[in-house]
């Protein structure tokens, strides 16, 4: 980074401070009742006690264990489905329109189904979990297979190669983009639902948090929940990004 | 009927069909299926009591209005940051610090500021809606061609002149890409509301449904539900080629 790019940082930061300081100011004035708005002085301070007294950890622990085991499910599903129909035109032609057809459904309406067969469980969250994050994912993989340069399966097969061979070396590598990008998507999808699921089946998370921090008006502590909502969605985009970075490095390099 | 089409329908069909047989044959009691013949009757049902068209209102009206209101804001800031690179540069942090922030988790703090009902849903799915179109707006307006600013600047057009007749049409098919890909949030962020806690449209339906133990109507709502998604994905796609055509695609696929 050169000097006016850390200025500029530098800048915006500063800007994003006085904000805060508006805020601040706001909630000092009480011009909107403290029930509704605590200030950032007692939003951090709530975020500490929380922490402190390890409450926070164990909500933010149990919602990163949602949406990781969610999303990782949703991760394997999609990639070996997505593999399966998009390395197979016949398929494609069959059940891909079907996909799309069903792909706008808001995924969250799956959660009443889900809640009838499974209860208000653990099981329901995982399900409802990844059944919303596997579109992104499995969509992207039919694409990204679909999209492979068709010279590469001509050299296949002049090598003889196993179908199964056919993926793991072609395909698969040459569809990663694709199939990264609709990770990472699906990484705001699982955390997007995992607070819904915690909200309606009382699972312990920072859904759960909010949802009883504001039932008992303790405005401090949903904020510092909300908070910690932001950090974790950022947190984890940021992080995919690098490991897409990390893993697509070959191909930048090949270009 | 074309072939390609009569394969699509195929799978489906086929499911629908073994499904209603399977039903029928081991005569099906359950709390979270049901035959799609007894879905049919229930959707024709909710139908005729008019209760899934009273659902249905509440559910677009809020996801609209929530829309509506995204728009303008991610549409004004939107176009500003573009504009003006400085602006852009100084809220980079309170834009990226906020934006992660997942629609949902606003929920609690708009209903105990206002409470179940219309607006604590319309405030979410404007939240929602924000973003999308600022970021892709903002990406529209830098994008346009250079030309045609300094066309602006030599014909002396005052700002609002400038930002009415030159960037928003150069930037509108591209801000209506936007807008088409919020709408769907539009629509689902609205949903989920409904069914996490709002009691109101058509996600308080299919729980009440789900908790009424009457699988038959709980999936008939969400059929519905998904037509009414699928409708709106094709109608929005269908303006946008009648209106842009081509012009939408360049910004399509970003």
């Amino acid at each position: 980074m050169n000097r006016a790019a850390i200025l500029w940082r530098v800048a915006s930061f500063a800007v994003a401070a006085s904000f805060v300081g508006l805020w601040q100011l706001i909630a000092n004035l009480k011009l909107v009742s403290p029930v509704f708005l605590p200030g950032p002085d007692r939003a951090w301070a709530a975020l500490v006690r929380g922490f402190s007294s390890g409450d926070l950890w164990s909500k933010l622990a149990g919602t990163l264990e949602h949406m990781a085991y969610g999303w990782l499910l949703a991760s394997i599903a999609g990639i070996a489905i997505g593999a399966i129909i998009g390395s197979s035109r016949t398929m494609r032609t069959y059940v891909a329109p079907s996909l799309e057809f069903l792909r706008p459904l808001p995924v969250s309406a799956i959660i009443p189904v889900a809640i009838a067969m499974l209860g208000l469980t653990q099981a329901m969250a995982l399900f409802v979990i990844s059944f919303g994050a596997i579109w992104p994912i499995m969509l992207a993989t039919i694409h990204g297979f679909a999209a492979v340069e068709p010279r590469l399966y001509e050299v296949a097969r002049s090598l003889q190669m196993s179908r199964l061979a056919v993926i793991f070396k072609i395909a698969l590598p040459s569809a990663s983009p694709d199939i990264l990008a609709g990770m990472r998507l699906s990484l705001t999808v699982a955390l997007i639902l995992s607070v819904v699921c915690e909200i309606l089946a009382g699972l312990d998370g920072l859904g759960h948090w909010v949802l009883l921090s504001a039932r008992a008006f303790r405005s401090a502590d949903l904020f510092a929940g909300v908070i910690l909502l932001g950090v974790t969605g950022y947190v984890t985009s940021v992080a995919m990004s690098l490991a897409e970075h990390k893993l697509l490095a070959w191909q930048a390099a090949q270009r | 009927m074309t072939a390609g089409s009569a394969k699509a329908l195929a799978l489906p069909l086929a499911v629908l069909a073994t499904f209603e047989l399977w039903a029928r044959a081991t005569h099906l009691q359950s709390d979270s299926l049901a035959p799609p013949s007894d879905i049919v009757v229930a959707l024709f049902g909710a139908f005729a009591d008019l209760s899934i068209l009273a659902a249905t209102r509440d559910t677009l009206f809020s996801a609209f209005a929530g829309l509506a209101i995204g728009t303008i804001i991610g549409l004004a800031f939107g176009i500003a940051f573009g504009i003006s690179d400085t602006l852009n540069r100084l809220m980079e942090v309170t834009v990226e610090a906020i934006r992660p922030i997942p629609s949902i988790a606003l929920l609690p703090i708009a209903l105990i500021a206002l409470g179940f009902g219309y607006r604590m849903e319309i405030v979410i799915v404007a939240f929602a809606c924000v973003w999308p179109i600022l970021i892709l707006s903002r990406a529209a307006v830098r994008s346009i061609e250079p030309r045609l600013m300094e066309v602006a600047r030599a014909l002396r057009l005052p700002p609002a002149q400038r930002v009415w007749k030159i960037i928003i049409p150069a930037a509108l098919p591209r801000i209506f890409v936007a807008f088409r890909l919020s709408a769907g949030i539009a629509l689902i962020v609205a949903v989920t509301v409904e069914i996490a806690i709002n009691p109101l449209g058509l996600g308080a339906g299919i729980m009440l449904a789900q908790q009424a133990l009457r699988p038959d109507l709980m999936l008939a709502y969400l059929v519905w539900i998904g037509a009414i998604g699928y409708a709106l994905n094709v109608l929005l796609v269908v303006a946008q080629n009648r209106l842009f055509g081509r012009a939408a695609l360049s910004g399509a696929d970003r």
